[in-house]
């Protein structure tokens, strides 16, 4: 493969497959380290109960164990916690769900570490546990925290327009149905793991699969009463994360037992029960709407009562509905609306981000309704959705006025246009013997950034090194998105240079700066705008250094060429390693910051998110599912899938297409089977057996497309796409169901099952037809 | 235990405990971290490497079990300097996202191009079924396989 120089637009293979390909790629899982210690957790494996006693003895007698620690031993605050510092690192008085962590081993091997985990003895006064949010909410409810305000909300919030609740009473009509979610889990490949070792100083330093090593510097120094300066995060390329390593998993944890290693790198793997057990989940939801429109099908009034599971401690609880909240009403205009929230504290596992951040739920809903609405007014579905979309220069019921590109009206256009949309109905027609076909669409969108009250921000960093090659210093993960594909393309555009000299050091909390974490579909846009300034301003600076080294009156001349500095008018070249020889250190590195906007619009609602909202830039999307039914077993193929995205210019089609593929890949998954079971708190599906995840042969290709758009605010006019895609599947799907046989999904996922037994009913009753 | 295998094209001998797994010789006492570990149990296909030229699940053998046998991992199908056509068409296609399944997801392709050197679209889903990916919903890794098989075909 020739090196090229990476450009903005078009398909460019990700310069990090080179070394994925061949194994040679160091993921955090991958370090080890001499003399290496292994570190693991004892879980509670009870929902409620206060430790009376925690029985050492006989794990501690165990040769190849190094030390034993507990809550007591825990220095600093033992508080965790993003937002709310609510989850201890181990747990010293009482468990909230059976995932905390109550012992932490340190053992020469891996082997001691599972024995001695297994030898120690926790005895409890076990509680009366609270699991689903109406065991939270009833009255005398055993409290999660009894030091919490607000007892088992974590949360209440509200978002009005209009007026609100009161306008349904008006309308033609009014539809009113409840939507149930589960807990859904990332399940990325890479368990949660690092590596941590004390330096002599007494530093420590972690080595570890996150999305936020910036501020898991400021989690574990807090958590363990650290000078933040005693802490250093190095993030290798990710396994996968999804939300799922945003915030501390095994990070305070490791740190601690670093402290206790005598200087020798401790390892802690959490395994994939670990993983299922301890991990962050998305949120399970209840979704109770009212829609109102009139009898022409213009939206008019909407009341929804959201309540989200929030587990045992609140994570992102509260910022993830208030996503959820702000996207309730879809991307469509309805000038009143009363939007409630409550996010409930439960003894159950810890739910928070993952990609589609509270939106992917309400999206079920909301499509839901609007399929529901088509059914009463006669209308096709695609139609109702057309006439109701939100377009720019409307204001959004959060308040927002929408001054970005707002394109779903597009995105709509083609599907209406695919012919999988225009042949459906000879498609389902052919359907084979005990068989049923649907088709089914669903309008979705996902704000991008973090939104007001909390700076979006990234700063990038950039050198021309000694020997003339461009070094990025990345401070966003990469976790499998591709943004680093996306810098080495800013870059390759910007000066003009070969993939092969342009480098990247991952993020590193000594080496890159502060630039956010990765999520919320910011990075590429908050990093890549920065690097766009950075590049700019390195471009004017060897430019400057070459025009006195060539004698050249103006900078208008010259050029950068891959590897030098060319004077068009003189010929005359530099080597790039030339004019960076002459340069010092902190004139071969630019820095730059960049500051995400947010809505100008004053907003009087929503006043109890303290951060998050509301959000001004959104991707949209308009997806097609086409389902065969299996009237035997119930079960659902998803037999062709499209999806229309607006996110702005696409800046590599590729990546893009990546992005898309996997997001809907995940929201099939989550559409048809995917469901995280506890039993009175404790987790029944620990493994890839009881918790299936699509396979290859579970998914049909997906025909993906980009609607053409531009983002002034965007780097190259892009914004972030890398949620929006999750959140079309299940409405889709549950549209393609109802469609093939009439079943209005309420509750996900669709398994056969609940589709068989929906069958059932709706033989009998075919106007009650429910799943 | 004593153990005697061919790794990657060398022989190597060396002492392992009866117990300890293949993953984790392979990737604890050899240093070859390419062969993954995603889930223990046999579920997910990660730690896939090449035994006698089958695919086998490195997390669910005992080292001992290697013994005698010819073993390829992902760091003896290509390199750097002399990739693998699998590996050259997993970057072009974009078969890449996170990268953790990738080379057991490779070594998968392999086995099942050396069982059916020119298999349909299904035959490739089915034959790397086993393989579980969380990021890129499968699509262009079936691209990346199918031109492989295409451009032997065109190459006999």
């Amino acid at each position: 493969m020739n090196s090229i120089i990476p450009e903005i637009g078009r398909p460019f293979a990700r310069p990090d497959a080179k070394d994925k390909v061949t194994g040679k790629e160091k993921f955090a899982i991958d370090f080890y380290g001499e003399n290496l210690l292994w570190a693991g957790v004892k879980r509670a494996g009870i929902a409620h109960g206060r430790i009376r006693k925690i029985d050492l003895d006989a794990a501690a007698k165990l040769s190849g164990v190094i030390k034993i620690l507990t809550g007591a031993d825990v220095p600093g605050p033992n508080r965790q916690g993003i937002v709310h510092k609510d989850q201890p690192v181990l747990v010293a008085d009482k468990v909230r769900y059976s995932g905390d962590a109550v012992a932490l081993v340190i053992a020469q091997d891996k082997e001691t570490l599972k024995k001695a985990l297994h030898l120690i003895q926790v005895d409890y006064d076990l509680l009366p546990a609270v699991f689903d949010v109406d065991d939270a909410l009833a009255p005398d409810a055993p409290l999660v925290h009894e030091d919490h305000p607000g007892g088992n909300v974590l949360l209440k919030a509200t978002i009005q327009a209009g007026q609100g609740e009161a306008a349904l009473s008006t309308c033609d009509v009014v539809l009113e149905e409840t939507f149930e979610v589960p807990m859904q889990a990332h399940a990325f490949l890479e368990t949660e793991n690092g590596v941590a070792y004390q330096e002599p100083g007494g530093r420590v330093t972690l080595i570890v699969s996150t999305q936020a090593p910036f501020r898991d510097r400021w989690e574990v120094s807090f958590a363990l009463g650290l000078e933040m300066d005693q802490v250093r995060v190095v993030s290798p390329y990710l396994g996968g994360a999804f939300g799922g390593k945003d915030g501390a998993t095994v990070q305070c944890l490791l740190a601690l037992a670093a402290i206790h290693a005598g200087g020798r790198p401790v390892k802690m793997v959490w395994d994939r029960e670990e993983h299922f057990a301890a991990g962050y989940k998305r949120h399970a939801a209840r979704l109770h709407y009212r829609l109102g429109a009139k009898s022409d099908g213009t939206l008019e009034a909407l009341h929804c009562r959201l309540h989200y599971n929030t587990g045992a401690y609140a994570h992102l609880g509260g910022e993830v509905m208030a996503l959820g909240m702000e996207h309730a009403g879809g991307p469509y205009r309805i000038p009143h609306a009363l939007i409630e929230g409550f996010c409930v504290y439960t003894n159950t596992p810890i739910a928070g981000a993952m990609r589609g951040f509270g939106v992917v739920q309400v999206s079920f809903a909301f499509e839901g309704m609007m399929d529901r609405l088509a059914e009463r007014l006669g209308m096709d579905p695609l139609v109702l959705r057309q006439k109701n979309v939100i377009r720019r220069g409307d204001r959004h019921l959060s308040g927002v006025t929408m001054t970005q590109s707002t394109g779903i009206t597009d995105c709509l256009a083609t599907i209406q246009a695919h012919p999988l949309w225009q042949s459906r109905k000879r498609w389902k027609r052919e359907a084979g013997p005990f068989k049923k076909r649907g088709v089914g669409v669903a309008a979705v969108w996902n704000a991008m950034g973090y939104g007001r009250g909390l700076p979006d921000s990234a700063i990038a960093k950039i050198e021309l090194t000694p020997a003339g090659k461009i070094l990025i210093y990345n401070g966003v993960v990469d976790m499998g998105q591709g943004n680093t594909t996306a810098f080495v393309q800013i870059a390759g555009q910007v000066l003009g240079q070969e993939e092969e000299t342009i480098d990247l050091v991952q993020p590193d909390t000594d080496r890159t700066l502060p630039s956010g974490s990765s999520s919320a579909s910011r990075t590429t846009y908050t990093f890549g705008n920065a690097l766009i300034k950075a590049c700019e301003e390195l471009r004017r600076k060897i430019l400057g250094r070459a025009a006195i080294m060539l004698l050249a009156d103006t900078l208008d001349h010259l050029e950068l060429l891959p590897g030098r500095v060319r004077d068009l008018q003189s010929g005359r070249e530099l080597a790039l390693s030339t004019i960076a020889s002459m340069m010092p250190a902190e004139d071969r590195i630019c820095t730059s910051q960049f500051l995400m906007s947010v809505a100008r619009d004053r907003i009087d609602t929503g006043l109890e998110f303290r951060i998050g909202f509301p959000h001004l830039i959104f991707s949209y999307a308009a997806h097609l599912a086409a389902i065969e039914v299996d009237e035997l077993t119930g079960a659902i193929d998803v037999t062709s899938y499209a999806a229309a995205t607006e996110a702005g210019h696409i800046l590599n089609p590729q990546t893009f297409e990546q992005q898309m593929q996997g997001a809907i890949a995940q929201g099939i998954g989550y559409a048809l089977y995917e469901e995280v079971v506890t039993d009175q708190g404790l987790l029944r599906t620990p493994d890839f057996t009881t918790y299936h995840i699509p396979g290859a042969k579970d998914l049909p290709d997906i025909d993906s497309q980009a609607v053409t758009s531009w983002e002034p605010s965007g780097p190259f006019g892009m914004k972030g796409a890398g949620e929006v895609g999750v959140n079309g599947p299940l409405p889709a799907i549950a549209a393609a169901l109802a469609d093939a046989c009439g079943i209005r999904a309420t509750r996900s996922p669709l398994t056969p099952e609940r589709v068989l037994s929906a069958l059932d009913g709706f033989k009998t009753n075919p106007h009650g037809g429910r799943s | 235990m004593n153990l005697r295998f061919s790794l990657n094209g060398n022989l190597v001998s060396l002492d392992v405990p009866a117990d300890r797994r293949a993953v984790d010789v392979l990737r604890e006492d050899l240093g070859l971290t390419g062969t993954k570990e995603g889930c223990g149990a046999g579920e997910c296909g990660a730690c896939s490497i090449l035994v006698d030229g089958e695919q086998k699940l490195s997390c669910l053998m005992l080292a001992i079990q290697l013994d005698g046998r010819e073993v390829v991992t992902i760091e003896g199908l290509g390199q750097a300097n002399q990739r693998h056509p699998l590996q050259d068409a997993f970057i072009r296609q974009g078969a890449v996202q996170c990268g953790f399944c990738t080379p057991g997801m490779i070594v998968a392709a392999e086995a099942l191009l050396r069982r059916i050197p020119s298999p349909t679209r299904a035959d490739i889903r089915e034959g790397l079924s086993g393989n579980l990916c969380r990021c890129t919903g499968y699509q262009k890794i079936v691209d990346a396989v199918e031109a492989v098989a295409k451009m032997r075909e065109g190459d006999p």
